[in-house]
């Protein structure tokens, strides 16, 4: 294990942590000004925003590499606008985390969103508050255990990202080699006590996740029905 | 004095509504799905109407022409029918929530909140308390922003008969004490007869008859 060092970790961790910020921010908000509203045309919305979740992550990479590769529609405006390139870079591994966890984020938050009584909304706006203000103090508050396991859900998503992170980003050692990508060339390469390490942080890391949301999530249910 | 001319398609029927009050109690009587609620959501802005008026000591809520006055504008308190309480915050917060200046506020409330009965209640969640209790802190923090008309929607459907009245009395005497419009919407009958000043009832969207009580 020589060769071995944490920024396989490091990297993940910053991608994902950049990807989930971005997710659940765009996915609250759009669930938030999609809930409650019908339009034509919702359906077919909703259904593009879930669509990630439902096609191989390879079938979504291609879709980003069309994109956002050097002659594609957004890649060759960033290019001149910006001199950005995200082909082969860790903001395409971001750019891929946020798509393929974004669907979880969006129905988490759209869920919490229309599971919170319309009519406290509506008593708080006749006591006189702003909807910024209904938002923030009682939509918010309401909704948050949902909002909250979307973004443990996408974080743990872009976390695991393989197959779309690796058509856009590549896996170029110290630049893209997010965890799991560097499982699978450390297999590829027949490095199995590499790659059994990775594995094991990463088993941890999501388990306790998924751990401390469950022991969150009883808390909090015994908060709201003890002393009845 | 509220002067409201109401009409809205609703999907059975048409509200077509038209009346006026001054500080009474009136009640707005019918079957449920009669259009009772949506006269109080047009009232609070929480729903617009096709067409007609809503004015309220000279303030336009509602016109023919030009934009409805916001609900946050309307200065109108609004008992809604399972109450509505904030389940995440205390008695006391549910209270605060829409006064302006918290101090005066409280201190104007004080005599409410004695014939209440709820000044123990303060520090607790609205899961911890009973059916009665909430509908008295419902009551209490629809009065908080010091509105100029209460709506009050089925206030007491929620009560087992004795709490009930006990609840009716209570109502009687807050208005006594506070003196603007009360606005009630209920189908039981006798709540009707001992809670109205006047009572308009309803009929698909319609109003059918009038009743004035003098000896109430």
């Amino acid at each position: 294990m020589e060769h071995t060092t944490f920024s396989p970790l490091l990297l993940s961790l910053k991608v994902a942590g950049v990807s989930t910020v971005i997710v659940f921010l765009t996915g609250m908000l759009l669930a938030r000004l999609l809930a409650r509203r019908s339009f034509p045309g919702k359906g077919v919305l909703e259904a593009l925003f879930l669509l990630p979740l439902v096609l191989p992550p390879t079938v979504v990479g291609f879709g980003l590499l069309v994109l956002f590769g050097k002659n594609g529609i957004i890649g060759k405006w960033l290019l001149a606008l910006f001199d950005l390139q995200v082909v082969f870079t860790w903001v395409g591994a971001v750019i891929a985390s946020v798509v393929v966890s974004f669907p979880l984020m969006y129905q988490s938050a759209a869920a919490a969103f229309a599971s919170i009584d319309q009519k406290l909304e509506q008593a708080a706006k006749t006591m006189g508050a702003s909807a910024w203000k209904v938002f923030w103090t009682i939509t918010f508050p309401l909704a948050w255990p949902g909002l909250l396991a979307g973004l443990l859900l996408s974080f743990a998503r872009a976390l695991g990202e393989f197959g779309a992170t690796l058509m856009l980003a590549g896996n170029i050692p110290g630049r893209t080699d997010t965890l799991p990508v560097a499982i699978y060339s450390a297999v590829v390469a027949g490095r199995m006590e590499d790659a059994a390490f990775w594995v094991v942080i990463i088993v941890a890391l999501g388990f306790s996740m998924m751990m401390w949301l469950n022991w969150w999530n009883g808390r909090r249910l015994r908060r709201f029905t003890e002393e009845r | 004095m509220l002067s409201v001319r109401l009409y809205k398609q609703l999907p059975h029927f048409t509200l077509d509504v038209q009346f006026e009050m001054n500080g009474e109690i009136l009640v707005l009587f019918g079957p449920s799905g009669s259009g009772k609620t949506t006269i109080l959501n047009c009232i609070a802005g929480l729903v617009q109407p096709d067409s007609g008026w809503i004015r309220l000591h000279g303030v336009s809520f509602v016109e023919d022409k030009g934009k409805p006055l916001p609900p946050q504008q309307r200065q109108v308190g609004y008992l809604f029918q399972e109450y509505a309480l904030f389940p995440h915050m205390t008695v006391e917060k549910n209270i605060a929530y829409g006064m302006k200046q918290k101090e005066q506020s409280w201190q104007k409330l004080e005599p409410l909140l004695a014939v209440l009965g709820i000044t123990h209640l303060l520090p607790k969640y609205p899961h911890q308390i009973s059916g009665g209790e909430k509908q008295r802190v419902a009551l209490a923090r629809a009065l908080a922003t010091e509105p100029s008309i209460l709506l009050l929607d089925e206030p007491f459907s929620a009560l087992d008969e004795e709490t009930r009245e006990k609840c009716r009395q209570e109502l009687l005497r807050i208005h006594a004490m506070w003196r603007i419009p009360f606005l009630v919407v209920t189908h039981d009958r006798d709540e009707a007869d001992k809670l109205g000043d006047t009572i308009l009832f309803l009929d698909r969207g319609r109003v059918s008859r009038v009743q004035r009580n003098s000896d109430k």
